[in-house]
């Protein structure tokens, strides 16, 4: 059925997006964790160059959930953001902040205002995904049943702090493996153990946090609790399981080539385990995918839309990165913009 | 707008003031960015391709540096923009639970049309220095394309909200039967988009005009300046009388499609033929209107050609389905500062054409300059205008005729949103400071360069934009310009 078919399309959007967007706030993780000026020095500039390349894309995942979400499923974003007022709210503010402190701080020379921007970014990448893990949790739990008006309950109970520290905890292992290797690919060594390190460090805590949260949601949300330990939901698990210790082991024998996709492979599984096991519901148990679900035709141009979509960007996306990779991308410096002197070094 | 919410408040939840304050603020906020994030890559394409097909590397070095303040400012474009997508969710979350399956598509198409926008701005600003000219120029061919389809998307939604087609009522009065296309292809859409679309392009080439239009003023004659105005200036002057025919024809859409508004934006009470015009003027709750000039007959005129065309007025429905009269001045306000500026925008392009083509040469005239150093902000004060007019006009309706947007509001506290409010106007005047102090050091820095041509010193290829692909820089923080 259609609106199966969209409530799959929306699971692996925003499995996209906590692969993506995962990294992006895991590098302002370690930029806000670096430490001093001087210590935090070589890591940032790292951070700085490697992630340039995705942030606004990350942006763009997130509004195309919220598309599918007002598109597809109108009523489950009504009450999502009704219910999950204050976290969503803070998250905006996170995301502005940060994606502002990013976007300026390049450009900006003196050290101070680096600090500012700096300091503004990392925090704000620490806050934004804890808050929309939170959401995510009041989901899991089924607190955010329609009709719910806002409440702190709704997002302040134990499987939203826990999916909250999860979502924090995550962005740092993704960011983590994915800036060892561009230690790697910068010509950085010693970045690469610094960075392998704190990748090993995140693997534990998030196995930790996954044990705790399993036996929090054993109770506070026995419906996705109930899917994540059968079936389809626990291969998933299992499957992320896998990854991590796979994950693991690459870190551990510093063969760094395929931690990324394995890492990915972690989170994407992750997700895709909680999606599965809110089956057959949007929000357990008071909302199921056919009872959210809008208008069939809607639903059908919304494929469509997807379809052009994938087809459009997929050639374009495959394009930067092709380019990016064979070296035909390259920033313009101070001296590409100055001087009226025919000099067209660049041009060649 | 405060004034609007205020008239509402008896009636009105508490939290649709703060609310509509904080979509009111975020939306003018974003909408200063849109007309260079939609045309300023269409002029840089223009100036590139002269530089490329004259060998003209003055063309060139404006096109570049055109291009690296798209960047910037594209990039916090980005930031407000997903701001707003938060904002239907945030503060609207009952259109959206309602309506966001018959008119949520516009965001969608608009949501890819912004992806590939990104991308491509990317390769463009990237690729000045590695790729060949003639495919790094083609490579940013589709730009202004992307950005017409985003345009779309968004118009679509609005032009919907206007008149709202595509579906009918079930018994609940639920919306069923969503014709998609319908929905998307609605009344107002083809009047509004053309009408916006050449908005963004006039407002985008007189605000980079502008500038060097000001440096002009000062002294600075060299080609580069003379280059600067006069391609993005040309571009604004040949579709200002254009906008005004465009413009002409939306108002008289909205007579045909929106009578409500339309009896707004002219401040007409009584449905009635032979309607005076009024330019500027206010409306009392009584229905009678104090100051402005009056003039007899025209608004009949100006809607059908003969004074005898009937303009239906406000009372012709209840009030509670019609603007306030403090919301309907409001708009006519807007409404008449747009033309007025508009008129003012048809003299100077029509002064400029006069030179150009009668004299060959730029007006000598320090007030013509002048008059285009203002002609930037004049019309981004027009656009917002011209917003506040679609919007205001609309009142009390989120989706005209069929929800107020009292129904429409979210259940928060007042007071939570007022924090909120407060929170987001402290985060924008740090981010609109800090866009505006980047430019500003750009700026300095590019003229100061240029005073000093051929004693360049490289800094490194740190760049000033904020995003793109990863840059090849040797390793060690050294090289990393000094920050």
């Amino acid at each position: 059925m259609i609106a199966d078919l969209i409530a799959v399309l929306l699971l692996l959007v925003v499995a996209a997006y906590a692969c993506a967007g995962g990294t992006d706030y895991g590098a302002g993780f370690w930029d806000l964790t670096a430490g001093g000026a001087e210590r935090g020095r070589r890591p940032r500039w790292l951070i700085d160059h490697a992630m340039a390349p995705v942030w606004e894309v990350n942006n763009v995942w997130l509004v195309f959930v919220f598309v599918i979400m007002w598109t597809g499923f109108p009523v489950l974003f009504q009450t999502v953001f009704s219910a999950m007022w204050v976290p969503l709210a803070l998250a905006a503010v996170g995301m502005v902040l940060r994606g502002a402190g990013f976007a300026l701080r390049k450009p900006v020379r003196r050290i101070a205002g680096r600090r500012l921007y700096g300091a503004v970014f990392a925090l704000a990448s620490l806050l934004t995904p804890f808050f929309l893990g939170a959401a995510v949790g009041g989901i899991a739990s089924g607190r955010a049943a329609p009709g719910t008006e806002a409440s702190a309950e709704a997002w302040s109970n134990p499987t939203s702090v826990l999916f909250g520290l999860l979502a924090v905890v995550t962005t740092a292992f993704l960011g983590a493996v994915f800036l060892a290797r561009d230690a790697d690919r910068f010509d950085a060594p010693d970045l690469v153990g610094y960075f392998r390190r704190r990748a090993l460090g995140s693997l534990v805590a998030l196995v930790a946090l996954t044990a705790v949260m399993l036996t929090v949601t054993r109770t506070d949300a026995p419906h996705v609790w109930h899917g994540l330990t059968h079936g389809a939901g626990l291969a998933l698990v299992l499957l992320a399981g896998v990854c991590s210790l796979v994950t693991g082991w690459l870190l551990v024998r510093r063969s760094g080539a395929w931690s990324r996709a394995t890492a990915v492979g972690v989170v994407a599984a992750a997700v895709l385990a909680w999606g599965v096991a809110q089956r057959p519901y949007l929000i357990p148990t008071s909302l199921t995918v056919a009872e959210g679900a809008g208008a069939p035709s809607a639903l059908r141009w919304l494929g469509l839309v997807i379809l052009v979509a994938v087809v459009l960007i997929a050639p374009a996306v495959g394009l930067l990165y092709w380019l990016d990779t064979h070296g035909e991308l390259e920033p313009l410096s101070d001296a590409d913009l100055r001087g009226t002197e025919p000099d067209h070094s660049g041009e060649r | 707008m405060h004034i609007t919410g205020a008239l509402l408040a008896d009636t009105a939840p508490a939290q649709l003031l703060p609310a509509r304050q904080l979509m009111a603020f975020t939306l003018a906020s974003h909408i200063t960015l849109v007309p260079l994030g939609v045309a300023l890559p269409l002029i840089t394409l223009i100036m590139h391709r002269r530089g490329l097909r004259h060998n003209d590397p003055v063309a060139l070095l404006l096109a570049r540096r055109w291009s690296a303040v798209m960047a910037v400012q594209f990039a916090v474009g980005v930031v407000t923009g997903t701001v707003l997508s938060f904002e239907f969710g945030l503060l609207w979350p009952g259109l959206m639970g309602k309506w966001g399956a018959v008119f949520g598509i516009g965001f969608g198409v608009e949501a890819w049309a912004f992806f590939l926008e990104a991308v491509l701005i990317a390769v463009y600003l990237y690729g000045w220095r590695r790729l060949k000219p003639r495919t790094h120029f083609l490579l940013a061919l589709p730009l202004p394309a992307a950005a017409l389809l985003g345009a779309f998307g968004i118009l679509a939604a609005n032009a919907w909200m206007n008149t709202p087609g595509g579906f009918t009522l079930d018994a609940q009065g639920k919306p069923m039967d969503v014709d998609v296309r319908a929905a998307l292809f609605t009344a107002m859409l083809g009047p509004q988009y053309w009408h916006f679309v050449v908005a963004m392009l006039v407002t985008a080439g007189y605000v980079v005009a502008g500038v060097y239009a000001v440096g002009w003023l000062r002294g600075r004659r060299d080609r580069y300046h003379r280059l600067g105005f006069t391609v993005p200036f040309t571009l604004a002057a040949v579709f200002t009388p254009v906008q005004f025919v465009l413009g002409d024809s939306l108002a008289r859409s909205v007579f045909h499609e929106q009578p409500v508004k339309f009896a707004a934006t002219e401040i007409v009470w009584r449905t009635d033929t032979h309607v005076p015009e009024y330019i500027f003027g206010r409306l009392h709750p009584d229905g009678h209107v104090s100051g402005g000039i009056r003039i007899p007959q025209l608004d009949s005129m100006l809607a059908g050609f003969t004074p005898g065309t009937k303009v239906t007025g406000l009372t012709s429905v209840p009030a509670d389905a019609r603007p306030t009269a403090t919301q309907a001045t409001l708009a006519h306000w807007a409404f008449d500062l747009m033309v007025g500026i508009g008129s003012l925008l048809v003299l100077l392009a029509l002064w400029f054409a006069w030179s150009r083509l009668r004299h060959r040469r730029l007006p000598a005239s320090p007030w013509f300059f002048r008059g285009a150093a203002c002609a930037g902000v004049a019309s981004v004060v027009a656009v917002e205008c011209g917003w506040i007019t679609a919007e205001v006009g609309r009142q009390p309706w989120i989706v005209y005729g069929h929800m107020r947007i009292a129904e429409a509001v979210t259940p928060t506290r007042a007071l939570t949103l007022w924090i909120m409010f407060g929170l987001v106007l402290l985060v924008y005047v740090f981010i609109f400071g800090s866009l505006l102090a980047v430019l500003l050091k750009m700026r300095t820095r590019w003229r100061a360069a240029d005073g000093r041509t051929g004693t360049a010193r490289d800094e490194g290829p740190e760049s000033d934009t904020p995003y793109g692909p990863r840059s090849r820089v040797p390793a060690g923080p050294d090289r990393d310009g000094g920050g």
